[in-house]
């Protein structure tokens, strides 16, 4: 393969990226964490004492707060070379295999092979934003999905008549249905609109938006609402031992859709949302919290 | 749910230890923890079932759900699987290995409920997500099996000091924490 040294972006800049992303927390995740283990008691209490201590042992240690380092997403834009940047990203993914360590998690879907470097066909997951970028910049955002989550998201494809009460219903059912598997306290990221793989897209992007700023639109910003709090109405609390807090947040993003569809995709995420930002500008690299 | 009853209990155990656990007690655990996912299940039962032997013994021993990361014989990092995922072939497991504790996270079926009642075992649960205590907590793996199914779903046995909080969410005499099992 030829080398994309030309590319300002490097795949050791990418590892510490995914460093950071696994082995810390955004600032509002874990004030979050706080926030549910003030109001929580009993052994639900002492899950999220363990939980929160967790949290800041694996940043004083630099590993894995989760053995299960996800399947890595990226959401990426930039202007120009998409392949390249694809070609580094893979790279970087390689190579905190190895040296964060992550897990391999990655393997063939019909036989399961594991060839232990978190790399296969069309993974990790790459995603390039429509939105404007300057030529000679790239920036992205990436997410850790460990498989808890993943496993009990889905996307569903409802009557348009069933309107915002149909929208929630299938949210709070999703939520219902995961229980304590998804790791709660949960975020709850849900797309609206689109087709159905839009719909799932918008889903896991909403996940990206801090915890602590409300949709700017009001209708979006309505369900927000409205989902926290009969998400914490459903009583499962801290992995499922009961309590006040189910979930952290909501975050709804949506697209227009065709007249005859409602899709619905809900991203359940658990509590260790590990989200990270980078970017790239003339020979500077940073990584943003 | 209160905070329960606190046990340390070793990793070779007998059927009286198990049964004096009741849901809502908190267990410490120090000893040896043998990981086993989906398809470790799924190989030890087609052994067993075939009158043949495991390469390890399981009879009173703590089954761990869980894929670690592990470096060398460092555990890196090392919290609970989702254990409803092993639901269809648990209870087989309890059943033919004499296994007397398992530790996973989210909880896990009739069935396992069952045979843990019949065959004198418990179900606890580890915080999910919290893989860096967990590590910290482990001295280190002391073998490994089944190497050819990959990292995260072969068997590791990993050296344990005070692990925990585990908590019981099902224990042998048929009550669970979630009604809904």
């Amino acid at each position: 393969m030829k080398s994309p040294m030309w590319l300002l972006m490097k795949a050791h800049e990418v590892a510490e990226a995914l460093r950071v992303l696994e082995t810390d927390l955004p600032r509002d995740v874990e004030e979050g964490l706080q926030g549910c283990l003030r109001r929580e008691g009993g052994n639900s209490r002492e899950v999220m004492k363990a939980i929160v201590e967790n949290v800041r042992y694996a940043r004083e240690r630099s590993i894995p707060m989760c053995q299960d380092t996800g399947t890595l997403v990226f959401f990426v834009r930039c202007a120009e070379r998409q392949s390249e940047v694809v070609d580094v990203i893979r790279k970087g993914v390689e190579l905190a295999t190895k040296e964060v360590p992550l897990r391999a998690n990655t393997v063939n879907p019909f036989t399961r092979k594991n060839e232990g470097r978190n790399l296969g066909r069309n993974n990790p997951i790459v995603h390039f934003e429509g939105e404007a970028c300057e030529k000679g910049k790239i920036s992205m955002d990436i997410l850790a999905r460990g498989a808890g989550s993943e496993n009990v998201s889905g996307a569903f494809m409802l009557q348009p008549d069933l309107g915002a009460a149909g929208i929630k219903n299938i949210v709070l059912e999703a939520v219902r249905m995961a229980g304590a598997r998804p790791c709660p306290p949960i975020i709850v990221g849900v797309g609206v609109g689109g087709t159905l793989e839009w719909s799932a897209y918008l889903a896991k992007r909403a996940l990206l938006r801090p915890l602590n700023e409300r949709a700017e639109d009001p209708l979006a910003a309505e369900l927000e609402e409205g989902l926290l709090s009969e998400v914490n109405r459903l009583g499962i609390g801290p992995m499922g031992f009961g309590g006040r807090t189910t979930a952290l947040g909501a975050r709804v993003e949506w697209a227009h859709c065709h007249t005859a569809s409602l899709p619905v995709a809900v991203s359940v995420q658990c509590w260790a949302l590990r989200r990270v930002s980078a970017e790239w500008e003339g020979s500077e690299f940073r990584i943003l919290r | 749910m209160g905070v329960g009853k606190v046990h340390r209990l070793g990793t070779s155990l007998k059927e009286g230890d198990v049964r004096r656990l009741r849901v809502g007690d908190v267990v410490y655990l120090s000893g040896e923890l043998y990981t086993m996912r989906d398809i470790a299940h799924l190989r030890a039962i087609e052994i067993l079932r075939g009158k043949k032997r495991l390469p390890f013994d399981l009879r009173g021993k703590v089954i761990y759900h869980c894929g670690p990361i592990v470096r060398g014989t460092e555990v890196v990092s090392a919290g609970p699987t989702t254990s409803m995922r092993m639901e269809r072939t648990e209870a087989d497991l309890v059943h033919l290995s004499g296994l007397r504790a398992i530790v996973g996270k989210g909880g896990m079926g009739r069935g396992t409920l069952e045979a843990l009642r019949k065959f004198g075992a418990v179900y606890l649960e580890y915080p999910g997500g919290v893989g860096a205590l967990a590590a910290r907590s482990s001295k280190g793996v002391k073998k490994s099996y089944w190497r050819d199914l990959g990292d995260p779903e072969a068997v590791w046995v990993i050296a344990v000091e005070d692990f925990g909080p585990c908590f019981v969410t099902m224990d042998s005499h048929g009550e669970t924490l979630r009604k809904s099992a």
